[in-house]
């Protein structure tokens, strides 16, 4: 059995409103997992479901082989940290990361070795005496860190973390985060709306909508093979076409032949294919192809996108700044086989 | 330009419509005659003697102190937790019990007054000094409630949760993290809550009895049958009382630690 196992868990707000619907998860020893979705598709729920803070209506959470569903948060020993860094401002950092250690009522001189190191650790040994409203984002951030992992947690939670950070800061952190988790081997749950967040840090990713997990797979999985039209949308693939199984090939309601190279088991499907791997087709290709006319051009920097009308609807491609199109073009679309995605309806 | 003048202007009107009474008191105090008068005829300090020989004054001094930091305390004690409450929870019926909390702030005072009169002194016969308790405390805990509450409004409770994570049991986090970050508004619910109760004249004038009676109940009795001097010589050591109070908050806590 897998190390940390969300069965069947069910949570509802007002017995009307459904926030998880028979959630499942399992998490091996030592890996980073992280729920991806957009807000309000209840990853959050079960991060404070696994923490404790919610009683789930049904299911079971165990870790490591035991029942915790019914544990309070005060025992559970599980390292949080938050969005709002959540930090004792009227403490010190050096009493801010004592603060779990006090509470094991741990000896003066074990507390002070143990929160030299982690201070060590996380870059924080000039910082002990500043107080939280005296330090940076980034820096308190990197407390918030501390402060959790100082308890040595049988499980980090890390609700959204870097969403109150900078650009550049938060792709630091993320990899700060990375270096300590794998250091120190802890098992991480990490929730996320940031796709490209998830996929630099994580072994695995749920993705999570409408209170189930859709996708549960590595990111290069997910990134390459969504599952589901949802999946897909979610990370970044703009361009869908409805899809019937005619022997070996694909055809859309008006006949247009499409080659995949990875099919599907279902007969009505859904392909997709991100903007970026549109080609145009000059060679007059007679599948995988779409006619169509440009539309509005928008400058990505590296590329233009252009939004191309087919009979098909529209889509969303991205070319070299090279090709040059003028709006009202006629344009032909090559949806190259080993880029175009089948996913369920 | 011409906007600013104005503004100084009104500015200046308002400010002398507040300060200009209490300085007529203040020199009506020093006055030699026996009648309140203004200017002064002649200079005297007999009635500041005045105040601190009349028993009935110093005992309904003691009495108000009393009852105000009492209640006070008590109102702190019921109202922190009820704030507590109220912020925290997600049940329904919240924003009513709100308006229940508070309604002694709307309700005019003299309906409190009666109120608990009817109840405490004729109904239930409660000794004087409690009932006066009660009436103050009933009358300080809606302040308790408002501003400890708003204090709690803007506090991170996910700091009360990353206490619990890291091993704290509900009770003592809210000792050793909710309120340690929470003192400035409960004093300043204290400061609010103990001038409401010392200032207070109708609750105090129902319920207060044979030989025990608030400060402003007796201020107000005295001023009925004595007219001179002493009723400003009060003022007089309220005020120079209350700007020291107020002198020594500003050096130690900030008097903007009140207004948060």
């Amino acid at each position: 059995m897998a190390f940390m196992t969300l069965e069947n868990i069910a949570v509802c707000y007002d017995k009307k409103k459904q926030i998880l619907k028979g959630l499942n998860l399992e998490v091996e020893k030592g890996e980073l997992v992280s729920l991806l979705g957009p807000s309000g598709c209840g990853k959050t729920t079960t991060l404070r479901v696994v923490a404790g803070f919610i009683d789930p209506q049904e299911g079971t959470f165990r870790l490591d082989g035991d029942d915790l569903t019914k544990v309070p948060v005060h025992k559970r020993n599980f390292g949080l940290v938050f969005q709002s860094y959540a930090l004792f401002p009227h403490l010190s950092v050096y009493d801010n990361v004592a603060f779990g250690l006090k509470m094991r009522k741990m000896g003066k001189d074990e507390i002070d070795r143990k929160v030299k190191d982690i201070l060590e650790v996380c870059g924080l040994t000039d910082l002990a005496d500043r107080f939280p409203q005296q330090m940076s984002g980034g820096q308190r951030q990197r407390v918030a860190l501390a402060r959790a992992l100082v308890i040595e947690p049988k499980l980090l939670l890390l609700d959204e973390p870097l969403s109150n950070l900078d650009a550049k800061l938060r792709v630091n952190m993320r990899v700060e985060i990375k270096r300590i988790q794998k250091k120190l081997g802890i098992t991480t749950l990490f929730v996320t709306h940031d796709q490209e967040e998830c996929f630099s840090i994580s072994d695995k990713v749920a993705v999570m909508n409408q209170g189930v997990i859709e996708q549960y797979d590595s990111p290069e999985n997910i990134y390459r093979h969504p599952k589901t039209e949802f999946v897909a949308r979610f990370i970044g693939f703009e361009n869908f076409l409805d899809l019937k199984k005619s022997g070996d090939v694909y055809q859309t309601a008006d006949g247009k032949v499409f080659a995949v190279e990875t099919p599907h088991e279902e007969a009505a499907l859904t392909g997709t294919i991100r903007p970026e791997d549109i080609e145009i087709d000059r060679e007059g290709r007679t599948a995988n192809v779409l006619e169509g006319t440009v539309g509005v051009r928008t400058f990505l920097g590296k590329s233009y996108q252009y939004e191309v009308s087919t009979s098909a609807g529209k889509f969303m491609v991205n070319m070299r700044a090279e090709d040059q199109f003028q709006e009202g073009d006629p344009i032909r679309l090559y949806l190259p086989a080993n880029k175009l995605i089948l996913v369920s309806r | 330009m011409g906007k600013n003048k104005l503004l100084t202007a009104v500015a200046v009107l308002v400010f002398a419509f507040l300060i200009i009474p209490l300085c007529i008191i203040t020199v009506t105090a020093f006055g030699g005659g026996s009648a309140i008068t203004f200017p002064i005829d002649s200079f005297s300090l007999k009635w500041f003697a005045n105040v601190f020989s009349l028993e009935s004054f110093r005992n309904s001094f003691l009495t108000s102190l009393e009852i105000g930091l009492l209640a006070t305390v008590i109102a702190l004690l019921v109202g922190i937790p009820a704030a507590y409450a109220l912020a925290r929870s997600g049940m329904k019926g919240k924003g009513i019990l709100k308006s229940v909390f508070l309604s002694p702030t709307i309700v005019p005072g003299i309906v409190i007054g009666f109120v608990l009169y009817q109840f405490l002194v004729l109904t239930l016969r409660i000794p004087v000094f409690a009932g006066l308790l009660a009436g103050h405390f009933m009358v300080t805990l809606p302040y308790v409630i408002r501003v400890v509450g708003s204090s709690l409004d803007q506090f991170d409770f996910s700091i009360e949760e990353a206490a619990w994570s890291l091993g704290c049991p509900k009770m003592k986090a809210f000792f050793r993290v909710v309120l340690p970050n929470i003192t400035s508004g409960i004093s300043a619910a204290f400061m609010l809550a103990f001038i409401n109760s010392f200032n207070n004249i109708p609750v105090s004038m129902f319920l207060s009895g044979p030989g025990v009676s608030t400060f402003p109940a007796t201020l107000m009795n005295y001023i009925e049958y004595n007219y001179n001097p002493t009723v400003s010589a009060v003022s007089v050591v309220l005020m120079a009382a209350t700007m020291l109070i107020m002198v020594i908050v500003d050096k130690t806590l900030g008097i903007a630690s009140l207004a948060k």
